[in-house]
């Protein structure tokens, strides 16, 4: 088990390295930090010496490494656009779209997983069929275009929610939550669901293909001739047997979750990492690309891990592999 | 008279296809008397398996039973409604399929599926449940029981699996067990051992047992009567001892002549020409004709029926009364 | 030794051709898709306006509404935008962009992916790993994010002079670049089982080139999940350039795609103005909607356990 997971994270860390290498790529080689940092009166002369200063002409390899030790202190310089520390941006906003994907997913999951089960165990109903149609739609819809259809019919034609912000935070600590207010709370619906939808297509269907599959195994087979009633057959053992597949790929999509973010933070202008990003990106502001970059890549790897770990705990037979390796 | 076990009368099993219907099984009729070991051999698609499945009610659709009728002690089981069928499976048929990995959920203990389907069948509780899994995992030969009771299925043998799965099959004492090519999947050497054991339990339990395979040489160990099955249709149902000795059907004079006999000196096993006709290409009259050594005038026009020849029935016109042969 | 059947000849037997004509769901999404197809490809000739010929734009027309609303005008049948743009004609050159960009992406992933792919399964080895370690890197992260990410190092080192005549090719090139691995994974796990095929092993001692045994005989093997893969990936393709249109990093509005369309429409939908970005909007969905449709009913009918 132990030489498992010692495995799992020597290749979490070569991706992340390889990331590293991307971002101080990027960070050094395309456009000019120089540039960005001073105003046209600067003189080459001056220039020159803060080239010299930031110790931008030594060796690329040292370049890197120091990169490397900068980011693992979080360090990752200062926003073209906004003048401000990469990090403390990042980090003021990165609540905002942690509560939008944990909502989103939350929703996602709790639809889901029985819209999944119905329609797999209930093939022939209209429920089944309409669900089907339903997720077809949602898989088709941009998530930015599902956004607008919410806003349009919510917030313009009904006005019963906002179509932008966060509504009233507190602050605990480092953090800050909408979820303790009341205008926090009508705040986050139309972005959860608009992020979650494309996630529960995605579950829906995942947990019906997969259940379809398990349904045709042998060992239900054998349950059934063993004469086990259709409850525990169904719920008992290929409702189990399902999800363990489900959780992995669940948890591997939290990562595009973080992504999509992007998007219905745009839409809603919610203030969160994503809407960062975009500005970064449509200004070419380098730090905070990278930065972000590097970020998501963290998230996404510990994700993977976390998720590996837990798919060891649940399949015995991962387990037991994993002791023998 | 001892009451007939299992009575299977005319069986057509079907499926329909764009294509048209396709017979898989085609009025097939044969009796198992309590205790009774019977095997049905033949090839692959012979139709051997949907016969089993038919009877324990787990076709599956689009397949159907198109006609006949399954009796249990008497009484039709083929058309109950799921509840009633649910009822019986496990508790008075059982049924074991041939790989015995597959065949158990690789997520739950073992000791956790057979208390589950203790429960399910009878009224004990759960500590009441818990000793006889404990009892019957030694019954099928597992060592050490309190160890291996809470053991996931892939922590065991082939083997020791396939005992599990008996084990598994018979925690509701059923009086018949349909055992779909129990041994197939297994090393040659653990094979014995599973049909010895198999013998035994079903000796002790007095359960009737439809042994399905294509292992003529199992059949001649375990079996008392033998169903010979050929492109969905009984050919050749005996004894045992009558069938192996002296076969009639040239379709069942072929196989026996396929199993080589270590103590007998033969010069070339006998192949039979050809294959099994597809389903969708069933030659008219006898299935067997178009590959019979021995085929003459009516085999092409009409179906043989099963008729009495000695101690066995043959399916064949060569056996017909008043039919001429030429050998 | 015979070649097996296999690819394109299977492709076009009975089965399939059967399954298409027996579902009407399938039937109606291809239908769908040739009509949009066709009149995004015919746009310049049947748009009943040009949107972009800054001569025929009078503001006197703007904002007006589709032409069975009571201030609608005929001549715009669904209404026009801020700029007094028909959003018909918008919506026939958007569409048209936008398949333009989607298809040739898919080419581009393909091609590569392919090549890739057939070079990790048939070499092995170190190029193998190498090419599979950097799909993994690569699938970490979701399309939208390294489509982002490229777009965003293209504007950086073009500098202020962004060019707007290269969004069009700097999107083909990002979206492209961010769906290869797909079709590389599918293709190398192909080739891996063909490669050890006899006739793979006689091509060999024949004396034929690792190009033309993998050209001409392990690919046209491989064709039928290929194709699957690109059907579902076109449509995300779609929806991947619409989307970074709508964030303003793909198409400007001087040559919208539909996903520019709706995000000048998007500004409109609180005073009312909803057609501007509703009918770009729909448009879109019904084009990935009918594209998704024939690729499950493709999936389905290549699929050889459900024959």
């Amino acid at each position: 088990m132990l030489a498992f997971l010692v495995r799992r994270a020597l290749q979490a860390l070569l991706v992340l390295l390889v990331v590293a290498l991307i971002a101080f790529t990027l960070f050094r080689f395309v456009g000019d930090p120089i540039n960005q940092m001073v105003g046209l009166e600067t003189t080459a002369a001056e220039r020159a010496q803060l080239r010299e200063a930031l110790g931008l002409n030594d060796p690329v390899v040292v370049q890197f490494g120091r990169f490397v030790w900068h980011a693992l202190h979080l360090d990752f310089g200062v926003s073209y656009q906004f003048k401000q520390p990469v990090v403390a941006l990042i980090g003021e906003r990165l609540p905002a779209t942690i509560e939008l994907a944990f909502v989103s997913a939350l929703f996602a999951l709790l639809l889901g997983i029985p819209m999944g089960v119905h329609t797999a165990l209930n093939r022939g109903s209209w429920l089944s069929t309409l669900l089907l149609t339903v997720s077809l739609v949602g898989i088709s819809l941009p998530v930015f275009l599902t956004g607008i259809l919410l806003i349009f019919i919510f917030a313009v034609t009904l006005g019963v929610l906002p179509s932008f912000g966060r509504g009233e935070v507190v602050r605990v600590g480092f953090w800050t939550t909408g979820l303790l207010t009341a205008s926090g709370l009508r705040a986050i619906v139309l972005p959860a669901v608009t992020l979650g939808l494309f996630q529960l297509t995605l579950i829906m269907r995942l947990v019906r293909s997969e259940m379809l599959e398990v349904l045709r195994t042998d060992y239900i087979k054998f349950a059934r001739a063993r004469g086990l009633t259709d409850r525990a057959i169904n719920f008992g053992h290929a409702l189990k047997n399902t999800l363990v597949p489900v959780i992995t790929i669940v948890g591997l999509q939290l990562g595009s979750v973080i992504a999509f973010a992007i998007i219905t933070e745009t839409v809603f202008q919610w203030p969160g990492m994503g809407l960062l990003f975009l500005i970064a990106v449509q200004n070419a502001d380098i730090p905070v690309m990278a930065a972000y970059l590097l970020l998501v890549a963290a998230i996404f790897v510990t994700i993977n891990l976390i998720v590996d770990l837990l798919y060891a705990i649940i399949d015995p037979r991962i387990r037991v592999e994993a002791r023998s390796a | 008279m001892t009451k007939t076990l299992l009575s299977v009368r005319n069986l057509r099993i079907e499926f329909p296809t764009r294509r048209g219907t396709l017979v898989a099984v085609d009025d097939v009729s044969f009796d198992i008397m309590p205790g009774e070991v019977l095997g049905v051999v033949g090839e692959s698609g012979a139709g051997k398996s949907l016969t089993g499945t038919a009877i324990i009610g787990l076709i599956e659709p689009p397949g159907r039973i198109g006609a006949g009728e399954i009796l249990l002690n008497g009484e039709r089981i083929d058309d109950l409604p799921s509840e009633r069928m649910r009822r019986i499976r496990g508790r008075r048929i059982g049924m074991v399929f041939q790989d015995p990995l597959t065949s158990l959920n690789p997520l739950y203990r073992i000791g956790h599926q057979l208390i589950e389907t203790i429960l399910t069948h009878t009224a004990m509780d759960r500590t009441a449940a818990r000793r006889r899994a404990l009892a019957l995992l030694a019954e099928v030969g597992i060592p050490a029981p309190d160890a291996r009771i809470d053991n996931y299925p892939h922590q065991f043998s082939g083997g020791m699996r396939q005992r599990v799965v008996l084990a598994l099959a018979l925690a509701a004492n059923p009086e018949l067990i349909i055992a779909d090519e129990p041994t197939t999947a297994l090393d040659v050497s653990v094979q014995a051992q599973i049909i010895a054991l198999l013998k035994r339990l079903c000796r002790d339990h007095r359960t009737a047992v439809m042994l399905i395979t294509h292992d003529m040489g199992v059949i001649a160990e375990t079996a008392d009567r033998v169903a010979v099955m050929y492109a969905g249709r009984i050919v050749e149902i005996g004894a045992v001892r009558d069938v192996v000795k002296s076969p009639r059907h040239p379709y069942t004079i072929g196989l026996m002549g396929s199993i080589p006999k270590p103590d007998v000196d033969t010069p070339r096993l006998t192949q039979i020409p050809g294959s099994m006709p597809r389903l969708t290409a069933m030659p008219p009259g006898c299935a067997f004709h178009p590959r019979c050594p021995q085929a003459f005038a009516p085999c092409a026009a009409r179906r043989p029926n099963l008729k009495p020849h000695g101690n066995a029935e043959v399916a064949c016109w060569l056996f017909e009364p008043g039919a001429e042969t030429c050998g | 030794m015979t070649r097996p059947a296999g690819g394109l000849a299977a492709l076009f037997d009975n089965d399939l051709v059967h399954s298409f004509l027996h579902s009407k769901v399938t039937m109606v999404a291809a239908l769908v898709t040739l009509a949009i197809v066709l009149a995004a490809a015919f746009a310049p000739w049947i748009a009943p306006h040009d949107p972009f010929d800054l001569r025929q734009l009078s503001l006197l027309d703007s904002h007006l509404p589709p032409a069975w609303a009571p201030d609608g005008d005929r001549r715009f049948l669904l209404g026009t935008d801020d700029q007094g743009r028909d959003v018909l004609s918008a919506i026939l050159y958007g569409a048209r962009i936008s398949l333009g960009v989607g298809g040739l992406s898919v080419a581009l992933a393909a091609a590569l992916g392919i090549v890739l792919g057939l070079v990790a399964g048939y070499a092995g080895g170190a190029v193998d790993s190498l090419i599979m370690r950097a799909a993994d890197v690569q699938l970490t992260f979701p399309a939208i994010l390294i489509a982002l990410l490229i777009d965003g190092t293209m504007r950086a080192l073009s500098g202020e002079a962004r060019n707007e005549e290269t969004a069009f090719w700097v999107l083909v090139l990002s979206i492209g670049l961010s769906s290869w691995v797909q079709y590389a994974r599918t293709v190398r796990g192909s080739t891996l089982v063909e490669k050890n095929k006899d006739y793979v092993l006689a091509a060999r001692l024949i004396g034929l080139s690792p190009t033309s045994i993998l050209f001409r005989h392990v690919l046209p093997n491989v064709m039928g999940p290929v194709l699957v893969i690109a059907t579902i990936n076109f449509g995300l393709a779609i929806i991947l350039e619409a989307t970074l249109s709508f964030l303003g990093v793909g198409l400007p509005p001087t040559q919208p795609s539909l996903g520019t369309l709706i995000s000048i429409g998007n500004k409109f939908l609180f005073a009312g103005e909803w057609w501007i970005a509703i009918f770009p909007g729909a448009t879109l969905a019904g084009l990935v909607l009918a594209i998704n449709l024939l690729g499950d009913w493709l999936r389905d009918a290549l699929n050889p356990k459900l024959r």
